[in-house]
């Protein structure tokens, strides 16, 4: 393993080695190539690429996306080139690098979720991180993420599909995250990420209608900073496997505060539209503010706040 | 090479009650923009407005390493662009997306409103010696007077239309082009309005002429990973950020 910062931001998430303690939220960071003019990938704790499910998907249809305060919605509807196109062009260059790939997958039914998971258990894919937050369209629609017996069978179905360490990322869109996120330690995953967006809606007061096309989107950005934090101070304190905290994280100061809350690592979502370079400035901001704190490893601080 | 750079503003002034240009320093930009990319500036240093916002590259000066970009003042953020005084600074991640094909031998350059920005930029370096014809169209005399004014010397032949008929041919552009596509243009550059792109590119079409368009859609990052830009081709997916935002008529299935 390559040692930056003399190691002191090295963490070991479900035994894979990051160099540092940030990743990218799955869908805002493309799926790495697209910032290579901005940052050095080998500087990254990992890369977590765009959704990724068994066939191609076009998206939503009318516009996707639109600024919020603090924030902004996005119902891009998980467009992606599909995994046959991601092993055979994506992966590749992708290789070139040391950093870690997390692969972020879903699908429409506990069987798609096992397909997209078993055809992406190669090589170079180093952790898969399953978005739940997606309609269970075989049984009436229902959000994966927010039923508890739901979730865990695609826990389940993911872990049996692949050898990689799984990731699960919540979403916040229920009433008891704690709830949600012992019921995918239970059924098996080995990291839970949070969180997902929230859902929101913008209206255009000037034609009087729902600014996006698909009416509902989910909310990122700073505005949800605090919700993040919250809920990932109330899990850390319940289960025994690592977080990746997101939600709003700007710059090193937030990433920290995740940390404090709980979280094993963190991923930059949003910022990475505002600052391209932003996943590896946070890590030299990290380290000003262990030098500050006499902070030898960054591991020190996860859960600092309830311990 | 795209980079984020910190640019002094050289000057802000305005063109007339709602549009403004900016000059900023920026010399890599300069130097390497191309006619049809755009650059996307953040306007604050806080988090509101928390996205960066699209301008096309209306022109640069390498000797001085300056961009040029003009803008509607228009919501929260080019409200606070507006405010912005000499030497202030801000931030731009650029040139981003393709240009414009500059190889007509006769190009006639169609635009109107802000979409007039990246057409001034391909007016001036992509046909040099003011080789282009230029149809402007808006709503009144102060909407297109400006670009009259900024475009002159840069084109040879300036056609204009207006709503109202205050200035030039009344009507949309549509009025002065049917007459303009009987002469021996070769390519046909739009950019304004969706609707009046829509229609340029297909008379433009009908009259066995190439066209290229340069297509605006929301979009948050402009590097091609949000996928909020992104519209139908032919066959396959176009980010308008990456593979645009300049493309053949023919090629856009969604506007």
């Amino acid at each position: 393993m390559v040692k930056l910062y003399d190691g002191r931001l090295a963490v070991k998430i479900a035994g894979v080695d990051w160099v540092t303690p940030i990743t990218t939220g799955s869908g805002t960071f493309g799926f790495g190539l697209e910032f290579t003019d901005f940052l050095d990938l080998n500087k990254v704790g990992a890369i977590t690429t765009k959704g990724t499910s068994l066939l191609p998907n076009p998206g939503n249809k009318g516009q996707r996306a639109v600024e919020t305060p603090a924030g902004m919605l996005n119902s891009i509807g998980l467009e992606n080139p599909g995994s046959e196109y991601f092993l055979k062009e994506t992966l590749p260059k992708l290789r070139k690098y040391n950093t870690p790939v997390i692969v972020n997958i879903y699908g429409h039914s506990v069987e798609e979720y096992a397909q997209v998971a078993e055809k992406l258990n190669v090589d170079g894919v180093d952790m898969i991180e399953i978005n739940i937050s997606c309609p269970n369209v075989k049984e009436g629609g229902l959000v994966f993420g927010t039923d508890k017996n739901m979730a865990a069978k695609v826990v389940k179905a993911v872990k049996k599909a692949t050898s990689k360490p799984v990731i699960t990322k919540l979403s916040p869109n229920v009433t008891d995250i704690v709830d949600m996120a012992l019921a995918v330690e239970d059924a098996g995953t080995d990291v839970i990420s949070m969180i997902n967006t929230l859902l929101g809606t913008k209206i255009d007061i000037e034609t009087q209608k729902p600014v996006l096309g698909n009416v509902v989107g989910g909310l990122s950005g700073p505005c949800v900073k605090p919700v993040a934090v919250r809920m990932i101070y109330q899990v850390a304190q319940k289960v025994h496997i690592p977080i990746i905290g997101m939600g709003g994280i700007m710059n090193g100061a937030d990433a920290i505060e995740f940390m404090l809350a709980g979280a094993s690592a963190v991923a930059v979502g949003t910022a990475n539209f505002v600052q391209p370079d932003i996943a590896e400035k946070i890590a030299l901001e990290m380290l000003q503010y262990m030098n500050r704190k006499g902070i030898k490893n960054v591991t020190e601080i996860v859960g600092k706040a309830f311990r | 090479m795209k980079r984020i750079v910190n640019a002094k503003i050289y000057k802000n002034i305005q063109l007339n009650s709602t549009v403004k240009l900016m000059e900023v320093i920026a010399p890599e930009i300069a130097a390497e923009a191309v006619p049809g990319q755009f650059v996307n500036v953040r306007v604050t240093k806080g988090i509101t407005p928390l996205l960066r916002r699209p301008l096309g590259v209306a022109d640069v000066c390498v000797p001085r390493g300056s961009v040029t970009l003009i803008y509607r003042v228009l919501g929260e953020a080019t409200k606070i662009l507006a405010d912005l005084q000499k030497d202030d600074s801000i931030s731009l991640v650029g040139p981003l997306g393709n240009g414009f094909d500059i190889t007509a031998k006769r190009p006639l350059i169609v635009g109107g409103g802000c979409g007039l920005a990246p057409l001034l930029m391909l007016a001036k370096f992509g046909f040099g010696n003011g080789r282009a014809d230029l149809l402007i169209g808006g709503r009144n005399q102060e909407e297109v007077a400006y670009w009259q004014k900024l475009y002159q010397g840069n084109v040879q032949n300036i056609y204009t239309t207006t709503d109202d008929g205050s200035i030039g041919t009344k009507g949309t552009v549509m009025a002065e082009l049917e007459g303009l596509l009987q002469k021996d243009y070769d390519c046909v550059y739009v950019c304004g309005p969706v609707p009046m792109m829509k229609a340029v590119a297909k008379a433009s079409l009908d009259a066995n002429k190439k066209c290229q368009v340069s297509l605006e859609r929301y979009m948050a990052c402009g590097l091609g990973a949000c996928l909020s830009c992104s519209c139908e081709g032919i066959g396959k997916r176009l980010k308008v950020c990456q593979d645009g935002p300049v493309f053949w008529a023919q090629e856009v299935r969604e506007w």
